[in-house]
């Protein structure tokens, strides 16, 4: 079903870039040589997970223009059809898989200075997700301090399966850095593939890849709580990003039944998983893996048993649903009302601040 | 309520523990610093032995990589799943509402107050001069 | 100490098929009279060969006892599963086993990267089976340890072992060099297809080559149980993905140790996704939900255990009732009692589906 309402905050919405030539001006002159006369520039930066012209990752009638007048195509297709007051766009850039951390670090700063400059300059209703290279936490922290300062990047962004699992302690200077400037943290399906995307090894096809993003998010869970992320950073929300949910029960059960049985290995954790994943947990709504039948997916949600954790998504250009269908049936106007702009509100503490419609005075450059 | 005689106190010493049948009951019994305890060999998990688990502390910490281990000797890990319990209280310590093992009714009584019943003791004849552990069923 | 009343006490009215029995060698040398010497000087000098760090200690040692029940360590020494008499004492009898579905994975299956090695534990660890078990007690029902990686030996050992009613199923482990769909184990598919017999599909201890999870390794035990249950999640849609159920219409699989409710929902993200990029797997006639539902049977340890006791009916039903059969894993630390494991009331015939007849009717048991 449509949205029935107006001012939704849309919590996963795509940017690309549309070339590596479209950063050069926010690199510094060393970068800019290494580029142009490595022939980097030649080349796209996409992600495997995400090849840009898989029928998955832009809808049919959403990729005309994609590349070059991006913005207007984004007003045309996303934020006036569904009537949003905010989409929080997030830059999956496939420099985040590089080895280089300089490197990754240079591109990633560029990356959201364009957005900053290309984008949230352009268009009051954007907000963004600040991204980082993870593998040299330091160069992160400088990157999202900087990117702090502007008040319309709300998010700090990583792909749920880089080269550790994101719970470790090497990743903590992150975590901290978030929770200093309420932050959230984004964690996006995707892969750097570091690792076979799974414990058994290399996967033939992109569709297998993307069923099995849901594994990655268990296991994502698992380790923030194994490794007590979250009573280590008490402020700090975790937001799921293209996860589905669906899986989320089965989750639940498991952590909360093994806790009794491991406590001591990680006392750190101190209270049941359920009452931790529903209070410190959220999830973007799109991908909708449930079936179309409305008493199933209800069966779903009052298993997962809390109302706060869905936030509304169209996860826009990639595909999940037909026309302006972005709403499953069966969910009550009070749940769509909660799951458009309540939760949303909740798990983005910086939307607050700056106000629709304004440019803050610091902003990236 | 019958008056079970199950061991001479002396030969429970504190850190120590015994599984004892009494009136068709399998029972734990504990020796906490002195102090005894009675709990079923039945943990309300799922039915196991409980009493046969781990006898050990209470783990803690204040955030990861900062270990404690306290109230040595008051928790008993169940062999099964390793769910623990305060051996004082019965109760999960995960769980403590809803979860809690049955626990009995113990005393250490001389000798000489026993001598006159009325009690039952299994296995040996009761010594003025000792004293025993009783569980009242 | 007395010897406890569940040992003394018969199990009077409850009568099972536990899907998930795990016997071990005492040592290497319970394994020699099926090895020739070289082997056993092998096994004496170099030993084993397998892929992770530590020779002895799993790099993510278990909880309770090593991982096992502490009441089933042999007082005569030996891990617990060692010993068939105290096997017999404190769980066939006592547990109403009808018929209990051996899996022998710490030796013979998919570990050996020494490939000749590999083969010979396979062929002996089959033979141990029939010989220290399946003999001495006509309940208990071998699985077929086969060298995974090493399919055309693997095909071998199911040829050779088909049509002998002690082994029951082929046993492979998730935890494989590669998804088990792709085609370099479909041979090991079409031996157990053409042989009539399941595939059992348990997590072994260690990891099959890769990192465990696809973001890398894990730190804690905690973690590391949860991969058995994602792992098997990946190798279920690799089979399903694969196309293998269209290549092996008969093939049947059992996931054993893997945890169950998470099945559907796994069934019907496959089917959203399949709607939006099938065109990149052609092979597939149908949804994926309906291979699920067709080809897998799911033993119930570890059992879930949600808030609502419940919802545990409501996973039943979009699973199958005919799908889900009891397992114990007797002797690990979290064993499942037949009589406290399921904690909502179930009709008889469910009660019976569950107990017992799913698994004779897979497992084709008298």
């Amino acid at each position: 079903m449509k949205l029935p309402l107006d001012g939704a905050i849309d919590c996963d919405a795509h940017l690309s870039v549309p070339n590596v030539a479209a950063l050069l001006p926010f690199m510094s002159e060393y970068w800019r040589d290494q580029i142009v006369n490595r022939y980097i520039d030649r080349s796209g930066f996409n992600l495997m997970s995400y090849p840009s012209r898989s029928p998955f990752t832009v809808r049919d009638d959403w990729r005309a223009g994609q590349d070059t007048d991006g913005l207007d195509v984004l007003r045309r297709n996303l934020l006036e059809p569904f009537r949003l007051s905010t989409a929080i766009c997030h830059t999956l850039h496939g420099s985040i898989a590089l080895f280089n951390e300089d490197m990754g670090a240079e591109f990633c700063k560029a990356v959201n200075s364009w957005v900053a400059r290309e984008r949230l300059d352009r268009e009051p209703r954007l907000r963004a997700s600040i991204l980082v290279h993870a593998q040299n936490p330091a160069l992160a922290v400088e990157e999202i301090e900087r990117c702090a300062q502007d008040p319309r990047f709300v998010a700090v962004l990583l792909p749920v399966m880089g080269e550790s699992p994101l719970g470790r302690r090497l990743y903590w200077p992150i975590y901290e850095a978030c929770e200093r400037h309420g932050l959230s943290l984004a964690v996006h399906a995707g892969s750097t593939y570091r690792h076979a995307p799974t414990g058994s090894g290399w996967t033939s096809f992109q569709s297998e890849d993307y069923v099995l993003q849901s594994s990655a998010f268990e296991n994502l869970i698992v380790s923030f709580l194994a490794e007590g992320v979250f009573q280590k950073f008490q402020d700090l929300k975790l937001v799921c990003m293209e996860s589905g949910f669906t899986w989320l029960p089965t989750l639940i059960w498991r952590s909360s039944k093994t806790w009794r049985g491991v406590r001591t290995e990680v006392p750190w954790l101190d209270r049941v998983p359920s009452e931790i994943i529903r209070e410190r947990i959220r999830l973007t709504l799109q991908p909708v893996d449930a079936p179309r039948d409305p008493k199933i997916l209800n069966r779903i949600l009052e298993q997962i048993g809390c109302d706060d954790m869905l936030l509304f998504s169209t996860d826009y250009p990639h595909s999940h649903f037909d026309g302006e269908d972005v709403l499953p049936d069966g969910l009550s106007e009070e749940l769509i009302r909660k799951i458009a702009i309540a939760n949303p509100l909740a798990a983005f503490p910086r939307l607050a601040s700056a106000h629709a419609g304004q440019k803050s005075r610091e902003t990236v450059q | 309520m019958t008056r079970h005689v199950i061991a001479r106190a002396d030969d429970i010493v504190p850190g120590s523990s015994r599984i004892v049948t009494v009136a068709g009951r399998e029972i734990g019994v504990f020796n906490v610093g002195g102090d005894f305890y009675a709990l079923a060999n039945r943990c309300p998990h799922a039915g196991a032995a409980l009493c046969e688990g781990f006898i050990s502390g209470l783990v803690g910490a204040d955030g990861p990589n900062q270990y404690r281990l306290e109230r040595k000797g008051e928790f008993i890990r169940c062999p099964y799943h390793g769910w623990e319990f305060d051996i004082r209280t019965g109760q999960s310590w995960c769980d403590p509402k809803s979860m809690k093992v049955r626990q009995f009714s113990i005393t250490v009584a001389p000798g000489e107050t026993l001598v006159k019943g009325p009690y039952v003791a299994e296995t040996f004849a009761v010594q003025v001069e000792e004293n025993y552990v009783v569980l009242d069923l | 100490m007395n010897a406890p009343l569940r040992e003394q006490k018969a199990a009077q009215r409850l009568m099972i098929v536990d899907c998930d029995i795990h016997p071990i060698q005492r040592s290497a040398k319970d394994l020699y009279p099926f090895l020739s010497k070289h082997w056993q000087e092998h096994l004496e000098t170099f030993g084993g060969h397998v892929r992770q760090g530590l020779i002895e200690q799993t790099m993510w040692p278990r909880m309770m006892a090593a991982g096992q029940r502490a009441d089933a360590y042999p007082a005569q020494g030996g891990p617990p599963g060692s010993d068939f008499e105290l096997m017999k004492r404190q769980h066939l009898d006592v547990n109403g086993v009808e018929f209990g579905m051996l899996v022998a994975l710490s030796k013979g299956g998919m570990e050996e990267r020494n490939p000749d090695l590999a083969r010979a534990l396979s062929s002996a660890v089959n033979d141990w089976q029939l010989e220290a078990w399946v003999k001495r007690d006509a309940r208990l029902k071998a699985g077929i340890v086969v060298t995974g990686e090493d399919p055309e030996h693997a095909v071998a050992e199911i040829e050779k072992r088909a049509g002998d009613p002690s082994f029951a199923q082929v046993i492979l482990s998730p935890r494989s060099s590669e998804p088990l769909g792709r085609r370099r184990y479909w041979p090991i598919f079409a031996a157990a297809e053409r042989a009539g017999l399941p595939v059992g599909l348990h997590p072994a201890a260690i990891p099959g080559g890769s990192a465990s999870s696809g973001a890398g390794w894990p730190t804690y035990y905690m973690q590391e149980h949860h991969t058995f249950v994602t792992g098997s999640q990946a190798t279920a849609v690799s089979l399903v993905m694969e196309g293998v159920f269209e290549q092996f219409p008969k093939l049947r699989i059992a996931m054993i140790e893997a945890g169950f409710s998470w099945a559907p929902a796994l069934g019907w993200r496959m089917d959203r996704i399949w709607e939006r990029m099938r065109k990149e797997t052609p092979h597939l006639k149908r949804p994926p939900s309906e291979y699920m539902r067709e080809h897998f049977w799911f033993a119930t340890q570890p059992m879930e255990e949600p808030e609502n006791p419940q919802d545990i009916l409501q996973v039943f039903d979009w699973i199958g009732w005919d799908r889900i059969m009891f397992s114990t894993d007797y002797p690990h630390w979290d064993f499942d009692d037949p009589r406290q494991a399921i904690r909502v009331r179930l009709t008889d015939e469910q009660r019976e589906k569950i107990f017992r007849a799913n698994a004779k009717a897979l497992y084709r048991l008298p």
